[in-house]
């Protein structure tokens, strides 16, 4: 009795020590995480890399395929939802790695928010939206810095001008925030309308934009 | 692809490395010893996105994941075997390769363990798998798991104890 208790009270002992090492530092890790993300996209198994970015919106999350910017997840959209959404539409082999065409967005989106650049120049992967959808954004990207324009405007453009409230939906879900500026859609009356990354999100952008003309 | 299999598509690769990716450096450190630790790491996963979109089964990721990392480290065993390194003794318990990824004197002890039981081990304490995981990585019955998990716990404890009467520090021959 005695005897088995003394074994129990080791093994427990033995079993703690084993799980006592299951520390690793940080550092290290992420050197190792960082090798991972090399040698995968140098043998081609990333097919969505994307990086964070830190902007006077919060942290934007931005991913690339092969074709070119294929999202930009906005802070309020949350990065699990968009990670998933990339997994399920496009590939699961989504991998937080670095690639020449972010490095360039994310110059591009800190010049754009210095106010020192007003368009956009980054190969974009329109995968995530098509018909209709996709013309409404490509109307979108062709309004100018500081300008407005409204549903009705944009749906017009697409071809569609009765479509007012699709093209509501086709900008609710515009993969590609900031760059196809779709903050610049209000409602007719002027009213901001909604925002995929929330009405102040929204504001933020046309006055930075106001304040820039 | 149907859109049933698109519906439990696997989570997107980053979470898995988040989620599996320390377990498995420390695992691989475990099996192959801190300084190739993370060549079996790195092979793992490599080979691990390559067979991703395959993948239906989320639940089974974690396995599935040791499955690829318990075969890689017997690759780098067998190739050690085969162009041995001078100053490196192949024989496990000789594992005492420094670097920190794995407190290294408990693990150098599970290494000489006999096989099966220094599997088990180490997946279940280092790794944390459950005995049914542990089955399904070294594709045995649960009971056997749990058998290996817990012959591999007595013998370490029997030759910690006769380590400490004898006052000697290294394996002492014992019958299996």
């Amino acid at each position: 009795m005695n005897a088995n208790g003394n074994q129990d009270a080791e093994l427990d002992r033995l079993e703690r020590s084993l799980r006592a090492s299951e520390e690793l530092d940080a550092a290290s890790w992420e050197l190792v995480r960082h090798n991972l993300a090399d040698r995968a996209d140098a043998a081609g198994l990333v097919d969505v890399a994307f990086e964070r970015h830190d902007t006077p919106l919060g942290t934007v999350l931005i991913g690339a395929t092969n074709e070119g910017l294929v999202r930009v997840g906005l802070p309020a959209e949350g990065e699990d939802a968009v990670l998933t959404e990339l997994a399920k539409r496009v590939s699961a082999r989504v991998l937080r790695a670095p690639r020449p065409a972010l490095t360039d967005a994310r110059h591009q989106l800190d010049e754009y928010f210095d106010r020192r650049r007003r368009e956009f120049e980054v190969e974009l992967d329109w995968r995530l939206t098509r018909g209709f959808r996709h013309a409404v954004l490509v109307a979108t990207a062709r309004i100018p810095y500081g300008a407005t324009a409204s549903y009705r405007e944009v749906a017009t453009e697409a071809g569609s001008p009765n479509a007012v409230r699709a093209a509501g939906t086709a900008l609710a879900n515009n993969p590609l925030p900031i760059v196809v500026p779709c903050h610049r859609v209000l409602r007719s009356g002027g009213e901001l309308g909604s925002y995929r990354g929330g009405a102040p999100a929204k504001a933020q952008l046309l006055e930075l934009e106001a304040a820039a003309r | 692809m149907t859109l049933s299999a698109k519906a439990d598509a696997p989570p997107p690769f980053e979470r898995v490395i988040e989620l599996h990716g320390p377990g498995l450096l420390r695992f691989c450190a475990a099996r192959v010893g801190s300084e190739r630790a993370e060549d079996c790491f790195q092979e793992t996963m490599l080979s691990a996105l390559r067979g991703y979109d395959r993948v239906r089964d989320a639940g089974a990721i974690r396995s599935w994941l040791y499955s690829i990392a318990a075969r890689k480290a017997i690759d780098i065993h067998r190739a050690r075997a085969r162009f041995p390194q001078p100053v490196d003794d192949p024989e496990p318990l000789a594992a005492t390769h420094d670097a920190p990824v794995v407190e290294d004197e408990i693990w150098a002890r599970v290494r000489a363990l006999p096989e099966k039981q220094r599997q088990a081990v180490t997946l279940r304490y280092l790794a944390d798998l459950s005995h049914r995981e542990i089955a399904e990585v070294m594709q045995t019955s649960e009971p056997a798991a749990r058998r290996n998990v817990f012959e591999g716990l007595r013998r370490l404890r029997r030759e910690a104890g006769a380590r400490a009467s004898h006052g000697s520090g290294e394996s002492p021959v014992q019958g299996a």
